[in-house]
């Protein structure tokens, strides 16, 4: 959790603390937990995009009270792919915006499978803003294979709607939490996924492109995907190795499915004691802190750094041979 | 029975380092022609991919760009391997285009006004933007924000690096937050779209520019044709994704044809001349 630490510290538990939770209650995050029983990539994959898995509906409204769903991106329409709306946490109100897959055929089809048009993320923005403006923290849920690509989405500026929404997460001047409960496809998921803390449930996946696209582009075969999943190291563990998200929430053992309700409360648990600490810094802080956050990744070599070329010597010297 | 001479080969009408094909009318173009043409069709304007050295060239002002961060170079944050090794792809596409990286930044003038410039090179690995282009249009964008010169961006990249997974991924949200300073503290900058410009790339900075130009005929667009064209399961239709499609919706501001670029941006630039310079409006 790295900076946010020095500024709010990390452990307020304990029978002398001050009552509050410890912020890393439930969380995993140290990847000496696996020691040894780790679930292969592609295992998380489909763990990730079980159909039966908790969707953002379903832990909406076992984690918040109160949820009232706010619809529309004032300039099109509504899209079903993001739900966004004012709830309780623990009595307190927070803005909450995430993407919904269905749990069925029929439920994925009104759905799109979680791919949201440009509306959807325009409409999530507006939610943002709407955060900042009454000073209410932001919970995001990130849950989707992938921003729809399909032709009305180009005309209606896919690309745009997700570059904006990106740009208005960084500099959003409230606490953002994001947790990744399933799939976190591509850009799509960024774009929704700019937070103060990154929280992913254990069998979570966030990836740059899907297993099945990338097979396709660097094998040319899409039966390559277990491959592929492996090569991305897109699994829970290997993203807290890489520091794109900053702790795990664990799941029920068999998987988040398998109990709806345990998935959730260990979500609240995390969701209440980060933001019990966010709440706590001054936002000034937490805007330089998340900027920080993300100006971080990537790694680079750099043979000649802070060397200072010289500057070229004048012809006449060159001439002179000085 | 047709009689073929064994000694030597009848020349070729057109031998290939000498002519290009214009992949649009299909008119033979004489090599030389056509860089003078600054690698614009001289019969039906077909804008040819260009290379970062050109465009510099075409940009820039004659021997104004200084080159930083030139030899920041990628390293293997996975150990990625696909049919090659992720090193082998890089040393591979150094060879070929003689840059680190997919990107060259640096300071320069464009009609006399100084500016913080990156521009990307599609030869290299598809111009895809993994730690090393995230890292350099940082800086790039944080130097325009210290010196208070406009920053321009010149986008072709398929998007994101595969190569390196969800650091690629972060990319976006790095290089978007950059430009976000530079937007908070009213310093200019302009991203230009050329031929390609997509997914990751498309969807972080190149779309947040306050002014946003693009080449005629450039492919701009989220996701690739190929699967837009299988999630509807049909063939898309002439022109789409085309910088003149995403003029009529309306994202980019103008379409520029390439010899009109440069003044272009510097009447842009000069329009929006940092505060405390003359010319202002008194507000």
């Amino acid at each position: 959790m790295g900076m946010l630490e020095r500024i709010a510290g990390s452990r307020r538990a304990g029978p002398e603390g001050n009552g509050h939770l410890p912020v890393d209650a439930g969380l995993i995050t140290d990847t000496a937990a696996y020691a040894g029983e780790r679930p292969t990539a592609w295992q998380a994959v489909q763990t990730a995009r079980n159909i039966g898995r908790p969707h953002a509906l379903d832990v909406i409204s076992r984690v918040f009270d109160r949820f009232q769903e706010l619809h529309g991106d004032r300039g099109f329409r509504d899209d079903p792919a993001i739900v966004a709306g004012i709830a309780e946490l623990g009595g307190r109100p927070v803005v909450v915006v995430g993407q919904q897959k269905g749990a069925s055929t029929e439920e994925n089809i009104e759905r799109n499978f979680g791919m949201p048009y440009p509306e959807g993320y325009r409409k999530a923005i507006r939610c943002y803003r709407l955060a900042e403006k009454f000073h209410l923290p932001l919970v995001t849920l990130v849950d989707t294979p992938g921003a729809y690509p399909g032709p009305e989405a180009e005309e209606r500026g896919q690309a745009e709607a997700i570059a904006s929404s990106i740009q208005v997460m960084s500099r959003l001047a409230t606490p953002i939490v994001v947790v990744v409960l399933g799939e976190g496809g591509s850009g799509g998921a960024l774009a929704l996924g700019v937070g103060d803390v990154v929280l992913a449930l254990e069998n979570a996946i966030y990836s740059v492109i899907s297993p099945e696209g990338s097979a396709a582009i660097l094998w040319r075969s899409a039966a390559e995907a277990e491959r592929a999943a492996q090569a991305m190291k897109l699994a829970g563990p290997d993203l807290l190795e890489t520091g794109v998200v900053d702790a795990l929430i664990k799941e029920p053992a068999g998987g988040a499915h398998t109990d709806h309700d345990a998935t959730a409360a260990a979500i609240k648990t995390a969701l209440v004691a980060q933001l019990e600490r966010l709440v706590r810094v001054p936002v000034a802080d937490l805007l330089s802190l998340r900027y920080e956050r993300f100006r971080s990744f990537g790694t680079v070599v750099e043979p000649r750094a802070g060397e200072v070329a010289a500057p070229p010597r004048p012809w006449w010297r060159r001439v002179l041979g000085r | 029975m047709r009689l073929r001479n064994p000694f030597g080969r009848k020349p070729k009408e057109f031998p290939s380092h000498l002519w290009t094909q214009c992949p649009n009318c299909g008119e033979m173009l004489f090599n030389k022609q056509l860089a003078r043409n600054q690698s614009v069709c001289t019969n039906c304007g077909h804008h040819f991919k260009l290379g970062a050295k050109e465009r510099l060239e075409l940009l820039a002002d004659a021997r104004s760009f200084t080159e930083t961060d030139a030899d920041m170079v990628s390293s293997d944050p996975l150990g990625f391997v696909d049919s090659k090794t992720y090193p082998d792809r890089i040393a591979a596409a150094q060879a070929k285009t003689g840059h680190k990286d997919a990107v060259l930044t640096g300071t320069a003038t464009i009609s006399d006004i100084p500016v913080v410039l990156a521009v990307m090179d599609f030869e290299f690995m598809g111009g895809s933007m993994g730690s090393v282009v995230g890292e350099k249009l940082t800086r790039a964008a944080e130097r325009a924000l210290a010196d208070r010169a406009p920053l321009v961006i010149v986008a072709a990249s398929g998007g994101a690096r595969m190569q390196e997974g969800t650091i690629a991924l972060m990319q976006l949200a790095k290089t978007v937050a950059a430009v976000t300073r530079l937007d908070e503290a009213g310093v200019p900058f302009v991203s230009v779209l050329t031929d390609p410009t997509t997914g990751g790339v498309l969807a972080s900075f190149a779309s947040l520019g306050d002014i946003v130009l693009a080449e005629p005929g450039a492919l701009i667009g989220f996701s690739g044709a190929r699967v837009t064209s299988e999630t509807i399961g049909e063939k898309l239709p002439k022109g789409f994704q085309r910088a003149e499609f995403l003029l009529d919706h309306g994202f980019v501001d103008q379409v520029v044809p390439r010899a009109q670029l440069k003044e272009r941006i510097a009447f842009f630039l000069g329009a929006f001349r940092v505060a405390g310079q003359d010319l202002r409006w008194s507000l």
